[in-house]
């Protein structure tokens, strides 16, 4: 019973950072009918935006969590203004082979730089340490994860889909002849939603830092497991990406109980099942495709 | 080129660069060099044609590999029997993933392919006892009729005829009746469907198919490097192929051999560089934006477009077009 509480809290903190990497996704999507292949590469440029923050200026876990997401989102505003911008309008595939590139560049140039070997970053001093939850004893630092993560999950879907913002950046998503019919400079929102979405990235990446090792490849696995959850909460969906983040999660580390094995498989498992009886996923409709 | 004079001639001397390839370049590279361009052409059958992109195509590759190697090692089958093994294991994996992955359409569909090639990655991961883990399965031998193929170069010329059988295989495929079909599903799939054609029935087809000579090619690569291992499996191989596929020139099938050549020689060259042996994706991931960025056409149509400028070859485009 322990064990199955243990790994439920195991489950919510994965789930947690699934969900925020498929939201940045989802808005990028969403916007620029773009599957960025190099979200996992900008969640671990975030890491490292921390760990050369400690390490060279020594700037600290909470101010990094401001000033990385700061710092990528403009550089993937750079990206997108003066690269990823002469691709639109033309096949998404295309996209998607771009930001594939960008992807071995990044990993593999900060492989040149800083090598394989991870490097540790302390876990910030208020939040070290465990607490007692019932019969299980839990790290701070991941239970600090999962409620920021929550905020800021249903913060981003608050601005999507609840103010005027949101409204805009809805109506250009599935309509942006129309909207643009209507005066609304859609473009203009195109370059910040980029960048925002990649702050998301860099923001789960900063978090992740204190967890796991920062190291070029941190990125390189998991952006495969957001796409199966994207793919399950519907691509596009933000409240579908919400939720589909924490269940591959929680279902996840769950599974691992019956089996270690099972763990890495879940998430494709359920998209498999998810593709035979829903194809648009549980929150997609099939007509945005 | 439509003339038979001209192709015969064509023939040749593609076949006498084939023969002569592994004399200039080293064996394993030229062997690598025709499976590389085949996996390509395989890519190139779905997304050039039927406008489909698989980004996970290495799970055909690998798990013929796998297959081809477990065959050849544990069962002492000769190579040709090992590589159809490949094959059909291919082909039997893509039925069921085909079919679920083209439940999805476009960018959607290169998302699923991509995950479904993940989880066949952390299977293989997981099933030690069959793939040897991170070991990978080792000493894969290569015999025909109780003849040894243990040199490189003895095997190069082993798996050509194989390799060629793949190649025109998949130029018949394009250029059949069922081809056709496929094409005018690319260009517009509610037209092909009001025609008639049970466009979901063709599209699979040409998965299973595409899947399958990625099975050829993978088979005859592990074998030829006589180790598998889970690299074979990896994102990144499905990511480099389609990088080949489209440095070559989408639709035009030989280009993938092309994109294959030059990819895998710059990676040859990249591995003697002491600073970019580990990294080599900070020049290949440039190539790839840059051929998104400003050569979408790829290599193929810039070679032939220089190669009918000469003065030689300019009439004979003229009776073709």
């Amino acid at each position: 019973m322990d064990y199955l509480a243990v790994q439920l809290f195991n489950g919510l903190v994965n789930g947690s950072f699934y969900a925020l990497l498929s939201l940045g996704l989802a808005v990028i999507f969403g916007m620029m009918r773009i599957v960025n292949f190099a979200h996992g590469a900008f969640y671990m440029l975030g890491a490292f935006v921390a760990y050369l923050l400690l390490q060279e200026l020594g700037v600290g876990f909470w101010p990094s969590l401001l000033i990385a997401p700061l710092l990528i989102a403009v550089v993937g505003m750079v990206v997108e203004r003066t690269l990823l911008r002469r691709l639109s309008g033309l096949d998404p595939l295309y996209g998607f082979l771009f930001t594939f590139g960008l992807t071995l560049l990044i990993q593999d140039g900060m492989r040149l730089r800083f090598g394989l070997q991870g490097q540790p970053y302390a876990t910030p001093a208020e939040l070290a340490g465990t607490v007692a939850l019932g019969p299980v004893t839990y790290p701070v630092y991941r239970l600090f994860v999962v409620v920021f993560c929550l905020i800021a999950s249903v913060a981003v879907w608050f601005v999507i889909e609840r103010t005027r913002l949101g409204m805009v950046v809805r109506a250009a998503t599935e309509r942006a002849e129309l909207t643009r019919a209507l005066g609304v400079n859609v473009d203009r929102w195109v370059t910040p939603m980029f960048g925002f979405g990649l702050g998301l990235a860099a923001l789960a990446g900063v978090l992740a830092a204190p967890m796991r090792n920062v190291s070029p490849l941190m990125g390189s696995e998991l952006i495969i497991l957001t796409f199966a959850v994207v793919v399950i909460g519907g691509m596009g969906s933000i409240s579908g990406a919400i939720v589909a983040g924490f269940l591959v999660g929680v279902l996840s580390s769950v599974g691992a109980i019956f089996d270690p094995a099972v763990e890495g498989i879940v998430a494709f498992a359920l998209m498999a099942g998810l593709l035979l009886v829903r194809p648009s996923g549980l929150f997609g409709s099939l007509d945005a495709r | 080129m439509r003339r038979p004079g001209r192709v015969a001639i064509v023939a040749v001397i593609a076949l006498a660069a084939a023969l002569a390839l592994p004399r200039v370049l080293y064996p394993v590279l030229a062997l690598n060099i025709l499976a590389y361009g085949l996996f390509a052409m395989a890519i190139d059958l779905l997304l050039g044609f039927g406008g489909l992109l698989s980004f996970g195509h290495a799970a055909y590759w690998g798990v013929a590999g796998y297959t081809a190697g477990l065959v050849a090692r544990d069962a002492g089958a000769p190579y040709p029997l090992a590589v159809l093994a490949g094959v059909l294991a291919a082909a039997a994996l893509a039925v069921p993933l085909g079919y679920l992955s083209l439940r999805r359409t476009g960018i959607y569909f290169t998302m699923v392919t991509l995950a479904f090639a993940q989880m066949l990655y952390y299977v293989a991961n997981e099933a030690r006892g069959i793939t040897g883990g991170e070991n990978g399965l080792q000493g894969i031998p290569r015999t025909l009729a109780g003849l040894s193929l243990g040199p490189s170069l003895s095997f190069y010329y082993a798996a050509l005829p194989l390799v060629i059988v793949g190649y025109l295989a998949a130029y018949r495929i394009v250029h059949s009746p069922f081809g056709h079909v496929l094409v005018s599903i690319r260009d517009n799939e509610a037209r092909a469907q009001a025609l008639g054609y049970d466009t979901a029935r063709y599209k699979l087809i040409a998965f299973v198919l595409s899947a399958a000579l990625a099975g050829l090619a993978g088979s005859i690569y592990a074998l030829g490097q006589r180790f598998a291992s889970l690299e074979l499996l990896h994102w990144s191989t499905s990511g480099e192929v389609v990088l080949m596929t489209v440095l070559g020139g989408l639709g035009t099938l030989w280009g993938g051999i092309l994109g294959a050549g030059v990819f895998l020689l710059l990676r040859d060259f990249l591995s003697t560089s002491e600073l970019l042996r580990d990294a080599p994706g900070v020049v290949t991931g440039s190539i790839f934006i840059v051929i998104v960025l400003g050569l979408r056409r790829g290599l193929w149509p810039a070679l032939t477009g220089l190669a009918s400028r000469l003065p030689w070859i300019r009439p004979a485009e003229k009776t073709a077009g």
